[in-house]
């Protein structure tokens, strides 16, 4: 009658070690439209493509604080609830000392928070995962947040649908980005997220977002009319960018 | 809950008819403690006595703490109280430094102090001090910082800084001689400030005691000299007449 006897909840284990709620929700990740995300040593970029082509766009990389900001795939309603929970815990933490919550401190807040939803009867993972760039008095950071609980620190990574060929070629060239300029952060960032596309879809300035905070520079999210004179460094690498 | 419940649980705060009482008044007190800012960093002095009322009880107690790499804590009031706040910022400090690094810089300690005092006042349960909160802040270019708070939670930043009966007896000497020329006072200069401003007090404060030391923050990290004496004049005492002399 039961076609899987182990997942019920999120607090079960399988007899193989699995917990299939979990693995359930890593898959709705990989349903959302993919997110790229870099670092140099100075910059961290995020750069997404919405997939929803009907009224608006759907946001894809939303601000936290001044200094941090995260792009989304998966379930948007738990990202929002995600979202809203960073953003309070950097007024908190704004408000106890005067300071820019340190990005690996926000994440340990939020890994803590999902992970006790798979541990607690009754609750589900968080359908969502997530990339985060901000910076603190270490530089700026990438992570990764996934629905386990798990938050993890890159150079480089991808999350969400087709992503495994912009993490290929994030792999190949990744070793490079250390000294880059933003200008070419941003250009590799579209560069590898182009290679998640669908056949028949493209970036264009309606559906591509990008996101990037520096070590002296605020978070800043480019959207609209503005993102077409970065998609052109990708179109023709001759082109300088003005 | 009836009183005799609450006094079975042994808790030492609740009275008779089940109220609490909380501090009301300071028991083991320091006097004032002084600071000003100058060319490289900032200075801090206090007197090394914890005063039993009128009694000179303790006579060799620190009341200048380093917190981190680039601050110093000058706290005069309730001793026991301070204790309390060495002791949570102690736990604090280190579980900042072993968790990832990110070191707290001196206007974070002080917000964090400020919140503690202001969060235990409106428990009506207040931490009898009177704190200033001196460093550098490498990450903000050397920024030289030099903050107040109080057992209100009341906090104000100035070049210049008193508690107790120094903010009577020395602030008018340190805003003459120091406020003016913060930017440019050597170290010399600002220690002998000090140590005029601790030698008048010694004068007139009753409470004071002439075991004195200093601390310095500069961009190269704490000092805190060891408790040393100044040299005093006590000639035109034999001028004064009455006292019961």
């Amino acid at each position: 009658m039961f076609r899987n006897q182990y997942d019920n909840d999120a607090s079960t284990w399988s007899p193989q070690g699995r917990i299939f709620q979990i693995e359930y929700a890593i898959e709705a990740v990989k349903q959302g439209s993919a997110v790229v995300g870099l670092k140099s040593n100075t910059h961290a970029v995020l750069v997404a493509r919405s997939p929803n082509e009907l009224a608006s766009y759907q946001k894809k990389i939303v601000k936290i604080d001044k200094h941090m900001g995260v792009a989304i795939a998966g379930l948007t309603s738990d990202a929002r609830v995600l979202g809203n929970y960073l953003r309070s815990e950097a007024m908190r933490f704004r408000m106890v000392y005067d300071l820019q919550i340190p990005v690996g401190r926000a994440m340990e807040a939020l890994g803590s928070k999902a992970q006790t939803n798979t541990q607690v009867y009754g609750g589900r993972p968080y359908g969502v995962g997530l990339l985060v760039i901000g910076k603190d008095s270490k530089g700026p950071h990438l992570f990764e947040f996934s629905p386990s609980g798990m938050t993890s620190e890159y150079f480089a990574f991808s999350i969400g649908s087709r992503s495994q060929t912009a993490r290929t070629y994030l792999e190949r060239n990744y070793a490079q980005f250390e000294n880059m300029d933003l200008k070419t952060l941003i250009k590799e960032g579209l560069t590898a997220l182009k290679d998640t596309l669908p056949q028949d879809k493209q970036l264009d300035a309606e559906n591509t977002s990008i996101a990037f905070v520096g070590v002296d520079q605020d978070l800043t999210i480019v959207d609209g009319p503005e993102v077409a004179a970065y998609l052109e460094t990708i179109d023709s690498t001759e082109m300088e960018l003005e | 809950m009836s009183s005799s419940l609450l006094l079975s649980k042994k808790n030492s705060d609740v009275t008779e008819n089940g109220t609490y009482k909380h501090t009301t008044s300071p028991i083991v007190t320091g006097t004032s403690v002084l600071a000003l800012k100058y060319k490289d960093g900032v200075m801090m002095a206090s007197d090394c006595l914890a005063s039993y009322g009128s009694l000179a009880r303790f006579r060799n107690v620190r009341r200048l703490q380093p917190i981190g790499t680039h601050t110093i804590l000058g706290a005069s009031g309730e001793i026991s109280d301070f204790q309390f706040i060495q002791n949570q910022f102690e736990g604090l400090m280190l579980k900042e430094h072993v968790e990832d690094g990110q070191k707290l810089e001196t206007s974070s300690i002080y917000r964090y102090l400020s919140n503690v005092m202001y969060g235990r006042r409106s428990k009506v349960d207040p931490l009898w001090n009177k704190y200033i909160v001196a460093g550098v802040e490498p990450s903000k270019n050397n920024n030289i910082f030099l903050g107040f708070v109080d057992l209100y939670g009341t906090t104000y930043q100035s070049s210049v800084m008193a508690t107790g009966f120094g903010a009577h007896i020395a602030l008018p000497i340190m805003r003459k001689y120091a406020e003016p020329r913060a930017d440019s006072l050597t170290e010399e200069e600002a220690s002998k400030i000090l140590d005029d401003c601790m030698r008048v007090l010694y004068y007139r404060d009753a409470r004071s005691f002439n075991k004195i030391q200093k601390a310095k923050v500069t961009a190269q990290g704490v000092e805190i000299s060891e408790p040393y004496s100044l040299s005093t004049n006590w000639d035109f005492a034999e001028s004064i007449i009455g006292y019961g002399s």
